[in-house]
């Protein structure tokens, strides 16, 4: 993909990309591929899908936990399923038939959850996700990706069609998706993406964080203090060799999500780095067990500190408390 | 073609004393754990009617992609489902008692293909999604095969179930049934206090559903039921049942849904289903 195409796939965000260009593509050669809706096939940009593969889009209407059953005995008569609607409602309304059939019974089934975090923040605190990564990654069986931009979202998707495993991928932001992959690259499953070299502390973002963590890098960097960053799209399972090395090599590790600070990400890190003597103390930027006043995205991430400024301050102060 | 001759409705009703009789000693089995019984006795006809009658299926083919599929939503049935697996070849005989083994592959509701156990239920309201799914993809491969989803009736009051019973309609899914096992008891009570029901095969022909009514206790009635089908709509087929059916001192009682049974109430059972079937 050249840096053009790139831009232009950052424009319809991280839900179009995936709905407009990698779906389309994926199900091309693939007679088994299935795209479940919850009525949102105007919404997620499907048309270009539908054209191509009318036989191959079910529209089970506003009834969650209905199409979850339905991509199960879809899977399990051999079709791979992709299912979709908001994150709040694929992996919290629905919760407990994706317990069911993707983590006890391991169909193939791939949870594609959009505007997670607070991108749908002016509807109010019903249409946001930011405890979906606790509730998904406690699930045995379950692969739990994270996007941190339009091209890695489709590269995510990519991945999530080639294998037969359960999978939640959760897409954040809205259009014009700032790019954090400026060229194309090769995914690797299952492995921290460093971004960014540093060696006074280490900030490991998923999702939205990952371009705030890149810029609070930046601001850290002209106060003279160099912070590597790295994107955890892949919160389960945990990329545990890629932590024992970050662990034994920064002194600070600061971890950022647009997610309740309980259960998320930053927990997970947490639960794995506490087998671990001597190592370093850890920041948690998200939602801090609460829910901010309504509004835009941007002004309930300010609220809540989800900011690259907040980032940095949070870094910085940490380093001076070692 | 389903067989309604008088014959073999008189098959399938020796077929349920067998059921019965492996159910009581399952339940038995069980020792104090105690098991559903109640809503397993009220649902022996409807199984033996489909394991050995309706379910176009074969033991020693039990993958192949053009049986029938069927599960069974309210898994409080599992008294009766796995004798009808027995007695289908599914399943040793003698496996049936350690339906409760630590371990075992009986054990649990799990998902088993190989033995006929089509999908891991329990949690109730879920299965009529699944089954819409196997009818989605079935029909698109053409297959000939069909769904069958037994449910029962406290399980109605799911919310999931009546986006079921949409969705099946909206689709046209003529090779999907579902069966109510109507026996009027969840485990508080009469269904009508707990939540009411009725008018409920209004409910679901408003919905779009072709709608059979028949007792659930007469294979007969059941047969001929099964094999009014709509070829253009789900069927539905409301079983009038009794929740302990066979066992007079379990019939209609709330308690019974899930009980132990001491070793004198499993030989007055025993007494009762072998004599009831000499009448």
């Amino acid at each position: 993909m050249t840096s053009i195409e790139i831009r232009t796939l950052s424009r319809l965000g991280q839900r179009g990309a995936v709905f407009t260009t990698a779906l389309p593509a994926i199900a091309e050669n693939r007679p088994n591929i299935k795209l479940l809706t919850a009525d949102l096939a105007l919404l997620s940009g499907m048309s270009r899908f539908k054209a191509a593969h009318p036989e191959k889009l079910i529209n089970i209407g506003i009834a969650e936990q209905n199409m979850i059953g339905i991509a199960a005995g879809l899977a399990m008569e051999g079709d791979c399923v992709f299912a979709t609607t908001y994150a709040s409602f694929i992996a919290v309304r629905s919760l407990e038939q994706v317990r069911q059939h993707l983590s006890h019974l391991k169909c193939n089934i791939k949870l594609i959850g959009s505007s997670a975090g607070v991108q749908a923040a002016k509807s109010g605190v019903s249409h946001w996700a930011t405890e979906d990564i606790a509730f998904t990654r406690a699930l045995p069986n379950l692969t739990v990706l994270s996007a941190a931009d339009a091209l890695e979202a489709v590269k995510l998707t990519e991945y999530a069609a080639s294998t037969t495993d359960p999978v939640y991928i959760r897409l954040s932001g809205g259009l014009n998706c700032p790019v954090v992959y400026k060229e194309d690259f090769d995914f690797v499953p299952n492995k921290l993406k460093k971004l960014r070299e540093g060696s006074d502390a280490v900030i490991i973002a998923t999702g939205s964080m990952v371009v705030e963590a890149l810029c609070a890098a930046d601001i850290l960097s002209g106060k003279g203090i160099e912070a590597a960053v790295y994107d955890m799209h892949t919160i389960k399972p945990l990329d545990k060799e890629g932590l024992s090395e970050i662990f034994g090599r920064y002194p600070l590790v600061v971890t950022a999500e647009e997610h309740q600070i309980s259960g998320g990400m930053g927990s997970a890190v947490a639960e794995y780095k506490a087998g671990f003597r001597n190592a370093p103390p850890q920041i948690f930027i998200g939602f801090n067990d609460t829910f901010a006043d309504a509004g835009s995205p941007a002004y309930v991430r300010r609220c809540c500190g989800l900011t690259a400024e907040n980032i940095a301050e949070r870094t910085s102060d940490g380093l001076h408390c070692i | 073609m389903i067989d309604c001759s008088s014959e073999n409705a008189k098959r399938l009703a020796e077929m349920s004393r067998s059921i019965r009789l492996d159910a009581i000693d399952m339940a038995l089995a069980s020792g104090s754990n105690g098991s559903h019984l109640g809503g397993s006795l009220s649902c022996v006809e409807i199984m033996s009617v489909l394991y050995g009658e309706v379910l176009n299926i074969d033991s020693k083919q039990p993958e192949d992609p053009d049986r029938d599929r069927f599960i069974p939503s309210k898994n409080h049935c599992v008294l009766a489902h796995l004798p009808a697996l027995a007695e289908a070849g599914f399943i040793p005989h003698e496996e049936l008692l350690e339906f409760q083994k630590d371990g075992g592959r009986l054990t649990g509701y799990p998902m088993r293909k190989e033995i006929g156990l089509e999908y891991s239920g329990g949690s109730l309201g879920m299965a009529l999604s699944v089954g819409i799914g196997m009818a989605l993809k079935l029909r698109e491969r053409g297959s000939r095969a069909r769904v069958y989803i037994l449910m029962g009736d406290g399980e109605l009051n799911e919310g999931e179930v009546w986006e079921g019973i949409m969705a099946a309609a909206h689709y046209r899914l003529s090779n999907l049934t579902a069966i109510i096992d109507r026996n009027h008891l969840s485990y508080d009570g009469d269904t009508e206090d707990v939540m009411h029901l009725e008018p409920l095969a209004d409910k679901f022909v408003s919905f779009g559903w072709h709608t059979v009514c028949c007792s659930g206790h007469d294979t007969a009635d059941l047969l001929r039921a099964f094999s009014d089908r709509s070829d253009d709509a789900p069927q539905m087929v409301i079983a009038d049942t009794v929740k302990g059916k066979g066992v007079s001192f379990m019939e209609n009682l709330p308690e019974w849904h899930h009980h132990s049974i001491t070793q004198k109430q499993y030989e007055q059972a025993r007494a009762e289903i072998i004599g009831e079937a000499e009448i």
